[in-house]
């Protein structure tokens, strides 16, 4: 269970990010989070797993807090919070078995990594992972070979060899098509019911966050606005939550407009 | 009628004054110089003699350019290899995103400045002293002297990863060494290949004068033909460098291409 209390932070020079958020994953729950640009959807997940540090705050998962972590406690931590990123980050020059078995990195030594001599059960592990998101006898290709799909189910297979504790998803499809976007959405969804594991999952596609959200939270601004099932989320809600968003974009289309007319 | 210019009077002014200046120095320069200028009015005559003097080149000296030639190369080659194992950790500390904290980026910058502020003539003069005349101080001078060139290719190449790739490597719990070899390692290695074959088709040329001051190769057999007054041995050897820097050329732009 992942319990979020009271998160804030700021970027140097910058308003808040996050004012005051606050959350909870149950144990196999899966938990969407939508909002506009700019909300702070990516400085949440990033606040959990530290790779952004909070300014205030705490996280708890499975009762570990782990904003106070540091060092070797912290990177043990990290090894239960697996992450699957927007634009899929894989080493684009390593193997796609590489990539799937750095997920091992927090648990084997660094000359067992160096080598690329992973225990045999981490390497079963991965072509097991590899065959569960369709890529078996992809283990020699390298990265930069794939398709956008391809990559994003090589980054699921890497999170899921971390054996996490939860998945923390930011925004795993922006950077795919419709039809792929949905088949990948279908997979995290499936594997983290099947591995009975929680997964945040941040998004800004609204239509796949009611295909497949069980709770859907709403972030504007660095707050939540809005908690509830798929069906709760009316018109009304999502002018809330996406309050502000497109304001300059409008403007901009406005003064246009008038600079049109005015020759 | 609208008139139009594309300098203001003041700037044309400012623009002939520039130009007046640089006359000047120039002058001054060449006054400063001393020259004699009946030795350049005879200059083309004594460039006449001497290509008289080296053609034909002495085609029998040949074998015993042989080994100072392959020599040469090997002090290319070690002096690269040196400066390429000196140059990761300087790389490291001189890049933004990889040093510890700002004491030793200066370092990182500092080894890097040092090492391209001496020239290699001068580096093989002090490793003389050192470790003795031949190849050795040849190949260490030539190493010392492409430090700062190679890590601060590489450093710029470390400045350029994508902090993506990084992030999600650190993301999996893995520790400082674990992230170099897997998040920064593959993405550095193309650029890195590369620099190190252009180095040494730079240190080929570097090494071939070497020898004059006594670190070793072909130079010093430059040197002993000219100090002979031995002119057709001189046409032979700079004909024979001249191909050996138009092969290594080819060789590293081909490498590089491939690596690319």
């Amino acid at each position: 269970m992942l319990e979020v209390a009271g998160l804030v932070k700021a970027y140097p020079g910058g308003d808040q990010v996050l004012r005051g958020v606050s959350l909870t994953v149950k144990a196999t729950e899966v938990v969407f989070v939508i909002g506009p640009s700019g909300a702070g959807k990516s400085t949440l997940i990033r606040c959990i797993n530290r790779l952004v540090e909070p300014d205030a705050g705490s996280v708890r998962l499975d009762g570990v807090e782990i904003t106070r972590l540091t060092g070797a406690e912290l990177r043990r931590a990290r090894r239960h919070m697996a992450m699957i990123f927007q634009e899929f980050n894989l080493v684009e020059r390593l193997t796609v078995m590489e990539n799937v078995l750095s997920g091992r990195l927090g648990y084997v030594g660094l000359w067992q990594a160096w080598r690329r001599r992973f225990p045999p059960e981490d390497v079963e592990l991965a072509f097991e992972t590899l065959k569960r998101v369709g890529l078996s006898g992809f283990e020699n290709k390298r990265a930069d070979e794939l398709s956008g799909g391809q990559r994003q189910r090589v980054g699921i297979a890497r999170a899921l060899v971390q054996r996490p504790k939860i998945l923390l998803v930011d925004e795993p499809t922006s950077s795919l098509d419709p039809k792929t976007s949905e088949a990948v959405m279908a997979l995290i969804t499936r594997l983290a019911a099947e591995e009975q594991i929680p997964a945040l999952i941040n998004i800004h596609d609204v239509p796949l966050a009611r295909q497949f959200a069980q709770r859907i939270l709403g972030l504007n601004q660095g707050v939540f606005v809005f908690e509830g099932t798929p069906e709760d989320l009316t018109p009304a809600v999502l002018d809330l939550i996406y309050a502000g968003a497109g304001e300059e974009l409008t403007s901009a289309l406005g003064a246009l407009s008038v600079s049109d007319t005015g020759v | 009628m609208r008139a139009w210019r594309r300098f203001s009077p003041l700037q044309t002014a400012l623009r002939l004054l520039a130009r007046l200046g640089a006359a000047v120095v120039l002058l001054w320069a060449l006054r400063g110089m001393d020259i004699r200028w009946e030795f350049v009015s005879d200059s083309p005559a004594q460039m006449g003699d001497l290509l008289g003097r080296m053609f034909p080149p002495d085609w029998a000296f040949a074998g015993e350019v042989v080994d100072p030639l392959v020599q040469t190369i090997n002090i290319a080659t070690v002096g690269t290899i040196l400066a390429v194992l000196l140059s990761i950790p300087v790389a490291f500390l001189a890049a933004r995103n990889t040093t510890f904290n700002r004491a030793t980026y200066a370092l990182g910058r500092l080894v890097m400045s040092v090492s391209r502020s001496v020239d290699s003539l001068i580096w093989a003069l002090i490793f003389i002293i050192v470790v003795g005349p031949g190849s050795l101080a040849g190949a260490l001078a030539v190493g010392v002297r492409s430090i700062g060139f190679v890590s601060k290719l590489f450093a710029e190449g470390i400045e350029e990863i994508d902090r993506g790739q990084v992030e999600a490597i650190v993301a999996t719990g893995a520790g400082r060494f674990k992230v170099l070899l897997y998040g920064i390692v593959p993405q550095i290695r193309p650029v890195f290949a590369g620099v190190c074959i252009y180095r040494w088709d730079i240190n080929i040329r570097e090494s071939t004068v070497l020898g004059i001051v006594g670190a070793g190769g072909i130079g010093f057999v430059l040197n002993t033909a000219i100090l002979g007054l031995e002119w057709s041995r001189v046409g032979l050897i700079l004909l024979v460098i001249l191909g050996v820097v138009v092969v290594s050329e080819a060789l590293s732009a081909y490498f590089r291409k491939r690596v690319a």
